[in-house]
């Protein structure tokens, strides 16, 4: 333990206390932002460099960034008077005997925990990929992943049912009022960056067939680029747009024929094919990571929106 | 120690001074723009020294490289955030401070 170890430590109870105790909402956010940085930092020393990459990409980008949007937009002022003491007080006791239950389960774990990871290293020369989280969000367990994605076009079917209906919307307000001083700036911003995002997100795409990153991290990194894109000013997609639709549906409708097909030739659920893990695994990665990043974008303009 | 080390040293205890300069510029000065002023400067180049002196040591350029487009963005987003801060503060009304 460094003293880096201590000062990460340190940090995320401050930090989180000090999100929940104020009384801005915009100091909130902020605060919630960094705790989102330095519990990436916290996993990359705990040598979870997948979880870090989530947590800095999701937890503190794409999350903040919706935040102080929703603020700006609704000028949110918390609720003047504190949630009822008995209701609060029932929150801290069930805090503080969930944190009691997680420490003592902590604590009556063997020092040499006997988890799986054994076997999935044993068995990851059939799984296709040479990254042990890989093959088991994509291979081991792909079901896990397939019912995450079922969760994730959930949750864009109530930004859907949110948005604004073609017919009902007022004529097309003309293009990005250029009121916003801070537009040109956000511009200059969004060329130098989003070409570079785009880049790590086909990394990072790549790299997770051998190292820490997948579609999950690629799709957060590449959603941040289109909501820098739509900060400075360009067309956020439609919801109702088909393309739009069609793109959301892609990537869980792909990773569904790909799960279903085996069922035909008398398989199980998502059993790849001998030699055509790889492929198949890449295949359901790129649909993944384009449509997951389509559902982040989508959420933001729904939050966004000035008015409604 | 060789001379590659202190040099690394050097640059590093170069970039701490400025992150320390920084922060009190932070807490210490007087309005929102003076403080931005404090922090952009000093950190970036704060980071710009630590940087260089990290990348004296690692003995791999591909890693120094890494590291010098690390210092990059942090140029260009620091330097644009800054701006935007300035700027809604400006919006928003706040008035420079002058020596009272």
């Amino acid at each position: 333990m460094t003293a880096l170890d201590v000062l990460l430590a340190g940090a995320l109870p401050v930090l989180a206390w000090r999100a929940l105790a104020t009384d801005d909402l915009h100091e909130a956010v902020v605060f919630f932002i960094a705790l989102g940085l330095v519990a990436a930092l916290a996993w990359a020393r705990l040598d979870a460099p997948d979880i870090a990459l989530v947590e800095a990409a999701v937890g503190a980008g794409v999350t903040g960034s919706l935040f102080v949007t929703t603020l700006r937009a609704r000028g949110l002022r918390p609720p003047a008077s504190p949630a009822p003491r008995r209701a609060r007080i029932a929150l801290a006791v069930l805090t503080i005997a969930s944190a009691l239950g997680i420490g003592a389960a902590l604590a009556a774990l063997p020092a040499e925990p006997p988890g799986l990871g054994e076997l999935v290293r044993a068995s990851l020369p059939e799984t296709g990929v040479q990254h042990t989280v890989t093959a088991v969000l994509l291979n081991v367990r792909g079901y896990d992943t397939l019912l995450e994605m079922a969760v994730l076009v959930a949750a864009v079917l109530a930004v859907l049912a949110r948005a604004p209906s073609p017919s009902a919307r007022p004529a097309a307000r003309p293009a990005a009022p250029d009121d916003d001083p801070a537009r040109p700036l956000i511009a200059v911003l969004a060329r130098l960056l989003v070409p570079g995002i785009i880049l790590v997100a086909g990394y990072l795409l790549w790299r997770g067939a051998f190292a820490p990153g997948g579609a999950f991290q690629a799709a957060a990194v590449l959603a941040g680029g289109g909501i820098l894109a739509i900060l400075a000013g360009r067309r956020a997609p439609d919801p109702h747009a088909r393309a739009v639709r069609r793109g959301l549906v892609f990537g869980p409708g792909a990773f569904v024929l790909i799960a279903a097909v085996p069922l035909i030739a008398g398989r199980h659920v998502l059993e790849y094919p001998e030699g055509w893990a790889k492929v198949l695994i890449v295949a359901v990665e790129v649909a993944l990571t384009f449509s997951i990043a389509l559902t982040l974008v989508l959420f933001f303009p729904a939050s966004g929106e000035k008015g409604t | 120690m060789s001379l590659l080390d202190l040099a690394s040293a050097a640059l590093l205890l170069a970039g701490a001074a400025f992150f320390l300069a920084g922060t009190v510029g932070l807490l210490r000065f007087p309005d929102v723009y003076a403080r931005l002023h404090a922090l952009t400067k000093a950190d970036n180049l704060g980071l710009g020294f630590t940087v260089a002196g990290l990348a004296l040591e690692v003995g791999d350029v591909a890693v120094a490289l890494k590291l010098g487009i690390t210092w990059a963005l942090v140029l260009v987003s620091s330097s644009i955030s800054c701006q935007l801060v300035a700027r809604t503060a400006m919006n928003a009304g706040v008035r420079p401070w002058r020596r009272p």
